[in-house]
């Protein structure tokens, strides 16, 4: 189980709001979409469960408990950019994860033990179509596939939620479009909670199980920094409805129990 | 008819195009040394090549009558000894401090002002302290050189450190990493190639600082050869050592090019994007 909860979560930087009063359950399991105008503290959203960033007021509980602010090994990520290890070939890049849990002092494998982590390593690149470039190194891949190694790596951790922030932002429609295919049968294999970022629309509504819409409903012209964003919107898209039209079902800001 | 900047000479003509500058240094010299003596049989500055070439062969084929020694080989040995301390301590210096410095905002904090004005100080005015601190010994000459290369170093590994994507430190992080882990699989590699890069550059100025203190106090070494023969205006071995020290350095940069693209394959990669 993997829950994740807002409570009331406020984010500012001394006169500048960023988030502001954020209610939200994330029940284990659940693909959740954030969509949002730049600007409108989609990253921040990520970075608070992340645990890159503390909120202001109110907490981020994972499963009931706060977390260390810091990034650890429960909450895996997928950047848009740089999320893979150029001075590692992809073998090494999903290897790292296993080396730095079983070895604290070297970070380094061997014999036997080096032998199946190896295995499950290859395991998972064979899973995200890496197979045949398991000895490359990154420079010498596409940048679909290094999303793919980039998310093999962070399967290798199990995580109990994994974050992806633009991941297939940089791709071309085409690579995109293969990238949808594999993430969504990993997610139901794995039972992770996923939680994405995105700008496509169409991504975010044909992956996930659930979208929320982050905007600054109140505006002050003078000083737009005055009011945070809030939950504006929240779909549920698992129903066998038509997929809703955004803007059809009011976002509760309040605690959905 | 391309423009100038769109002409790329092929292998054959590229070769030619690097020797020619060198061959052309050649002629103007044995031009010159023989002009001038025609004019004076006793001219000391500009000797004929086969005077240099007798020369070096004395000192590199037959041990000094006083000391026993092959001094182009003992003035060799001891300066490359000396050189590779003071390269090594400091890279070894630089990448610990470096790293330190650039992930842990804690020692940034505390160390990177100091290191700052630490790499201000002209290192050849602190050598009258280290001859008195360490002595006349080889210590003094090797700390010259770490005192020299170090700071360098260490700045601009921090640098490294600090300019890798954040990304990559919060994926290492989500991967269980911890700091010390962080710091050895994903830091530590990923500035080898900067190291390698900052030593080749390092390289000119190692010398200058070796050179000076062998000129100074020593009793074996190139630059002490150099500043003893001085005295008798003997060009036809400060030449040689000069030329000889000249590939010491290129060699030794070459060897540093060809160890990264061995040892860090990947950094060479990117090269073409």
């Amino acid at each position: 189980m993997s829950t994740l909860s807002f409570r009331n979560v406020w984010v500012e930087y001394g006169n500048q709001f960023v988030l502001e009063r954020i209610n939200l359950e994330i029940a284990s399991g659940t693909f959740l979409s954030i969509v949002g105008p730049s600007g409108a503290g989609k990253s921040t959203f990520l970075r608070l469960i992340l645990g890159q960033e503390k909120p202001s007021q109110g907490a981020v509980l994972l499963d009931g408990q706060p977390f260390p602010a810091e990034p650890g090994p429960d909450r895996g990520i997928v950047f848009q950019r740089y999320s893979v290890f150029p001075h590692l070939t992809v073998l090494g890049n999903v290897l790292l994860g296993y080396e730095m849990t079983a070895s604290p002092l070297t970070a380094r494998l061997f014999g036997t033990a080096r032998k199946e982590a190896i295995e499950k390593s290859r395991a998972l690149i064979e899973a995200v179509g890496l197979g045949p470039h398991a000895d490359k190194y990154p420079s010498a891949l596409s940048g679909g596939m290094q999303q793919r190694l980039a998310i093999a790596q962070a399967l290798a951790k199990q995580p109990r939620v994994l974050l992806l922030d633009e991941p297939f932002g940089a791709l071309d429609p085409g690579t995109r479009a293969q990238m949808h295919a594999l993430i969504k049968p990993l997610w139901r294999e794995h039972k992770m909670t996923i939680v994405m970022v995105t700008h496509d629309i169409k991504e975010a509504f044909g992956l996930a199980t659930r979208l929320i819409a982050l905007d600054r409903p109140r505006k002050d012209p003078q000083a737009p920094e005055r009011f945070g964003a809030r939950i504006t919107y929240d779909l549920d898209l698992t129903r066998d409805s038509a997929v809703p039209v955004l803007g059809f079902i009011r976002a509760s800001v309040h605690v959905a129990q | 008819m391309p423009r100038a900047m769109n002409v790329v000479p092929n292998r054959g003509s590229r070769l030619l195009l690097a020797l020619l500058p060198f061959l052309l240094i050649a002629l103007i010299y044995v031009v010159g040394s023989a002009q001038r003596r025609a004019d004076n049989p006793d001219d000391k500055l500009l000797p004929p090549v086969s005077e240099m070439v007798a020369t070096s062969k004395r000192l590199a084929t037959e041990p000094d009558r006083r000391s026993g020694d092959y001094v182009l080989w003992a003035d060799t040995a001891a300066s490359l000894q000396r050189l590779a301390l003071g390269l090594g301590i400091s890279a070894v210096i630089g990448l610990t401090l470096g790293l330190a410095i650039g992930l842990l905002p804690i020692a940034g904090a505390g160390f990177g002002t100091l290191v700052a004005v630490l790499s201000m100080i002209p290192p050849m005015a602190v050598l009258p302290v280290l001859f008195i601190v360490f002595g006349l010994g080889e210590l003094s000459k090797v700390v010259l050189i770490v005192i020299g290369v170090t700071p360098t170093l260490v700045r601009d590994l921090s640098l490294e450190v600090q300019n890798m994507p954040r990304e990559q430190l919060i994926k290492a992080q989500t991967l269980g990493g911890s700091t010390w882990q962080v710091a050895i699989r994903v830091v530590l590699p990923q500035i080898m190639p900067r190291l390698i890069q900052g030593l080749r550059l390092m390289i000119g100025p190692a010398f200058l600082f070796l050179i000076s203190a062998e000129a100074i106090a020593s009793d074996v070494g190139l630059g002490y050869r150099i500043f003893l023969v001085r005295r008798y205006l003997s060009m036809d071995v400060i030449l040689p050592y000069v030329v000889w020290i000249t590939l010491l350095a290129y060699v030794f940069d070459y060897a540093l090019v060809w160890f990264g693209r061995r040892a860090f394959p990947w950094a060479y990669a990117q090269g073409s994007r």
